[in-house]
């Protein structure tokens, strides 16, 4: 690989990383933003936390509260990113 | 019937003016009679980048609290027949903008026969910003392909969709994403968002993207807006644009590297 294509690598990952960057942000204030959502949510939020700490070793940015509102019901959607297994 | 159409984007710089005076053009010159309203009170800049700066006489905050008529202070541009443009105001704050003030022009310029009402918004997601999304049918979200844009413009959409008129009574505002400062040849080299990615994350129909050009800025400089530059491909871009936003279908443009010739690539 020359000098030439390493520049290019590094620049291939600038447009990269600001579309994912820009989906995980969207994503959080969407919810945090979400005209309907109840008021609930934040202290569900904080209280799955640490009932969710006492089992798994999770950051706050692995834990995901999503709100959604459907035609028939509302979703409430709880997403937890596990840490990776360790050998 | 006439349509109320917002140019918005929540953050400043991206080319909300560039285009709201473009489309305004646009409209006018395909026979529709348009009004466009500058709701950036204490900060206008529609009269200079549409080269009418010398000609305000009233303003928008003047016919809000009655100290002129609405015909006194719209002025009537000599490019293109039908279209008025209504200033805001250099001295007032954004607050002189109340919801029924608003109202009572937009209406009088409905029975006026306006076809097509033209609100500038101002940058930001104040008084001035909501005013001027609050009773549009149609939003047209101008996002450049940079983070904090399209973060601002998800977050435009999110009051399109709750802080409106339309949304209030549970109906919903036709969405438009404009992509504007587009550069192929940096998408191309991978450092730029590209359309899909911006697409991936709004998730609200394109119509259109305006490539990065230099004729954008001496549109401004010169006050012809950038449409009436029918040699630059941004001024094309944004005719195919207003053709989309009359409901044409129109392919999309310039958004491709160009391809080198022989000589081109033999001095590159």
């Amino acid at each position: 690989m020359g000098l030439l294509s390493y520049f290019k690598k590094q620049k291939q990952n600038s447009a990269l990383a600001a579309k994912e960057r820009l989906q995980i942000l969207i994503a959080h204030e969407r919810n945090a933003h979400h005209p309907h959502a109840p008021d609930y949510l934040p202290n569900l939020k904080s209280e799955l936390m640490s009932v969710i700490r006492k089992y798994i070793e999770v950051s706050e940015a692995d834990v995901n509260v999503q709100y959604e509102e459907g035609h028939q019901c509302d979703v409430l959607e709880l997403n937890i990113i596990l840490p990776e297994k360790q050998d | 019937m006439s349509k109320v159409v917002v140019i918005t984007s929540g953050k400043g710089g991206v080319g909300k003016t560039t285009t709201a005076a473009s489309i305004a053009i646009g409209l006018a010159k395909q026979g529709h009679k348009t009004a466009v309203i500058d709701f950036d009170v204490g900060l206008r800049n529609l009269d200079l980048i549409m080269g009418v700066e010398r000609r305000v006489v009233y303003d928008f905050v003047n016919v809000i609290n009655g100290e002129a008529t609405l015909k006194q202070a719209l002025i009537r541009d000599k490019r293109a027949d039908g279209l008025f443009i209504l200033p805001a105001s250099q001295t007032r704050d954004k607050e002189s903008l109340t919801k029924e003030g608003v109202e009572s022009v937009i209406e009088e310029l409905k029975s006026e026969g306006f076809e097509f009402i033209v609100c500038d918004s101002p940058a930001g997601i104040e008084k001035g910003a909501y005013m001027a999304m609050y009773f549009a049918d149609e939003a047209i979200v101008v996002t450049n392909p940079e983070v904090s844009s399209v973060r601002d413009s998800d977050r435009v959409l999110g009051l399109l969709q709750s802080k409106t008129r339309k949304a209030e009574q549970g109906d919903v505002v036709k969405e438009h994403l404009l992509i504007a400062r587009y550069s192929p040849v940096r998408v191309d080299e991978g450092d730029m968002l590209s359309l899909e990615d911006i697409l991936d994350i709004l998730a609200i129909p394109m119509i259109g993207a305006i490539p990065e050009s230099g004729s954008v800025l001496q549109a401004s400089n010169r006050g012809i807006p950038v449409i009436l530059d029918d040699k630059s491909q941004a001024g094309q871009a944004y005719s195919d644009v207003v053709a989309r936003f009359l409901g044409e279908t129109v392919p999309h443009r310039f958004l491709e590297v160009e391809k080198k010739g022989f000589l081109q690539r033999l001095f590159a």
